[in-house]
């Protein structure tokens, strides 16, 4: 054969330029999809439960009881208080819901603090909604604690590391850049070769000298620049919208990113050789992305999910590039720290890469 | 022009089959191209030209048979075929997103031309085939006739021996078609060899051999001149106002001794059995009972009459 020429490679790479610069539709998802994801999850998407609105039944009265009340509201998870007859009251309230939280103070409350005879009160949540569970159990121990255990830290006390505003936004965006790109990397790959063979031009194409490994790399390398271009974009969003740290190396980042970007390319590239045509490749990009979202760890903490559904996240390119960019930019992890998330996407692109190259063939047949 | 018998044919074929499923698109071809020559494919749509030249490229396996192209067996080894060949697809298939020259300049790289001799390359061929003045201009928003010159352009830009072309002149006008056939002249007092698809008469009659294709089958072969000379079948030509007409035809064809009618525009061709030593006066009793006046006369037959001759079933379909 005669091997692999760089000239061929160039050529077939100056070409998807040429394409991707004349079609302006895929010109402007390449800004505008990370814009619009980008602008959606840090704004709406709020995982910040804060103002709840509560229902209180206080049967002591007492001065303790009270402080408890002030001591909750303080806390900024509770906003507004209305005050409710009996736990009962409190039920129906929630049951409408009116209110998302009820603290019901029985009426021996002093006694049973005396007593250190727990629960000294109880609180009735909403849990029909899970991000209202997860944050009113933090309020569970909260004013509860006897003081002098709170002061020397005997009990522990929640000390948020990476997040102290419990901003969501912080948590979004860096896991957004691996979500935007698992979708247009591989939409973009997972038409190019489909896409020739619809429109005729793969005809000619596999009648010339080129081979196939020449055609994939010269395929890919464009948008390997434009995953660069789109993961910037996410970042500088992220900077200006939502004061976005990046603690870590960008050089790192940058490093890391790759790695993930050429993985989703190529695994656009297996579905390309797949797709008999552009709809079916489009399919085939969102059986592939739908996945990813769930068990990543982007929607719901990977530690949470069940052993079979962890094994499988690890086969995706997303999960692992997750840890990586929360590592860079949240924890100030370095390259080196993260090898183990590193090899499996470099192992997963040798793969992808053999798996396409290999199924396409410079055949009619 | 004289054909060169001492050197190795172009391309040869032994009992080449294709099959689709359960469909055979070209069944048991045995042809010889010989080289430095125009070899035409004349066949109706479906009767497996293209599925021929694309085996003969080595885009599709054959089922059965064998090819040699250019003395490279296409199956064994079908990437050798590919660098030593161009082809010219039937459907136009440059990028529409791309320039004119942006498109042969991608051709010229793939073809790992140097970077000097694609672009005195591209220059001849621009000014060649008249593309000079639309070098920025989108492909996709060129002529017909401009397309399919650039479509050649790109086929010839590294001097293929072999040239395939698959109806290439299908979606032009007249006046391209004739100058086209003028850069096909050029291109084979260079030496080059062409393998042209068509379904016009006029191209096919142009080629120095051609193959007559009917539902993959290789019907007839030989040179225009041969093909309309050995014609089995003696051509009597009616001129008549109502020569067109229904009736005229269904008499004809009803009768035994009548292998085909042809239409020629107000003409009408009868192919006539050559055992009947009065075709004229066969015709006159056949046209009888139809009341018709009409002009007859023995022709000398065409490349129309042995296409029809050689896709006879068709009367018999016609007629159940
Ligand atoms: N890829 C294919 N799959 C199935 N049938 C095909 C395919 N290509 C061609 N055919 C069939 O083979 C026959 C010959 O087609 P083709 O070679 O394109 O004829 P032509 O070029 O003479 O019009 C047709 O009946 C066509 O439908
Ligand atoms: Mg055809």
């Amino acid at each position: 054969m005669n091997g692999f020429s760089l000239r061929r490679t160039a050529a077939i790479a100056r070409k998807e330029f040429r394409h991707l610069r004349r079609d302006r539709l895929t010109a402007g998802m390449i800004a505008g999809i990370p814009i619009v994801l980008t602008v959606l999850f840090g704004f709406a998407i709020n995982t910040d439960v804060r103002g709840l609105k509560a229902a209180v039944v206080d049967q002591a009265n007492t001065s303790a009881s009270r402080a408890l009340v002030s001591d909750a509201r303080a806390s900024q998870v509770i906003g507004s208080l209305v005050s409710a007859n009996s736990p009962w009251e409190i039920e129906r309230l929630i049951r409408r819901g009116e209110v998302s939280l009820g603290i019901y103070i029985p009426a021996d409350f002093d006694a049973r603090v005396a007593q250190n005879r727990r629960p000294f009160a109880q609180l009735l949540i909403d849990d029909s909604d899970p991000q209202i569970l997860r944050t009113a159990r933090g309020l569970e121990n909260l004013p509860l604690q006897p003081f002098d255990q709170m002061r020397d830290g005997g009990t522990f006390a929640i000390r948020a590391l990476f997040n102290p505003e419990r901003r969501s936004a912080v948590f979004i965006v860096p896991g957004l850049t691996g979500v935007i790109l698992s979708l247009t990397m591989v939409l973009f790959t997972a038409t190019a070769i489909v896409r020739e063979r619809e429109r005729g031009n793969l005809e000619l194409l596999i009648t010339t000298p080129v081979s196939p490994l020449e055609l994939m790399v010269g395929k890919i390398v464009p948008y390997v620049l434009i995953g660069y271009v789109q993961i910037s974009l996410i970042l500088l969003l992220g900077a200006w919208l939502f004061d976005l740290p990046v603690r870590g190396s960008l050089v790192d980042f940058y490093i890391a990113s790759g790695f993930y970007i050429v993985s989703v390319l190529t695994m656009g590239l297996w579905i390309s050789t797949a797709a008999t045509n552009q709809f079916q490749a489009m399919q085939m990009t969102f059986v592939f992305f739908l996945p990813q979202l769930l068990l990543s760890g982007f929607m719901f903490p990977f530690d949470g999910m069940p052993r079979a559904a962890q094994w499988l996240a690890e086969v995706f390119p997303l999960t692992h590039f997750l840890r990586i960019v929360r590592g860079i930019v949240l924890k100030q992890a370095e390259l080196t720290m993260l090898m183990a998330d590193i090899w499996p996407l470099a192992l997963f692109f040798a793969v992808m890469m053999t798996l396409a190259t290999r199924r396409f063939r410079k055949s009619l047949d | 022009m004289d054909k060169d018998t001492a050197s190795d044919p172009a391309i040869q074929t032994q009992a080449l089959t294709r099959r689709f499923g359960t469909l055979t698109a070209v069944d048991g071809l045995t042809l010889q191209v010989p080289a430095g020559s125009i070899y035409g494919f004349l066949g109706p749509n479906g009767s497996g030209k293209s599925t021929t030249i694309r085996m003969l490229c080595g885009l599709l396996t054959p089922s059965g048979g064998d090819a040699t192209v250019l003395g490279i067996d296409v199956r064994r080894d079908p990437e050798a075929v590919k660098r030593n060949i161009g082809y010219m697809t039937q459907k136009f298939s440059l990028y529409t997103d791309l320039t004119v020259l942006e498109n042969l300049k991608f051709m010229a790289e793939i073809y790992g031309m140097e970077k000097s001799a694609a672009q005195e390359r591209i220059a001849v061929l621009l000014q060649r085939f008249a593309l000079e003045s639309m070098t920025a201009q989108l492909a996709g928003t060129l002529s017909g006739g401009q397309r399919q010159r650039l479509a050649l352009a790109s086929a010839t830009l590294h001097k293929p021996a072999l040239l395939f072309l698959d109806e290439p002149t299908s979606a032009v006008d007249p006046e391209s078609r004739r100058e086209f056939w003028e850069f096909l002249f050029e291109m084979v007092d260079d030496g080059t060899t062409m393998l042209v698809s068509t379904h016009f008469m006029d191209e096919a009659e142009r080629c120095h051999a051609l193959a007559i294709l009917d539902e993959g089958r290789l019907v007839a072969d030989g040179t225009p001149e041969q093909l309309m000379s050995e014609l089995p079948a003696a051509v009597v030509e009616i001129q008549s106002a109502a020569a067109g007409t229904r009736a005229v035809r269904e008499a004809l064809l009803a009768a035994a001794d009548i292998f085909d009618v042809a239409q020629l525009g107000s003409r009408l061709h009868a192919l006539v059995d050559p055992a009947r030593s009065q075709p004229i006066a066969y015709v006159e009793s056949l046209l009888q009972p139809t009341g018709i006046e009409a002009e007859l006369s023995v022709v000398a037959p065409n490349l129309e009459d042995v296409f029809v001759m050689a896709t006879l079933h068709k009367k018999t379909e016609q007629a159940a």
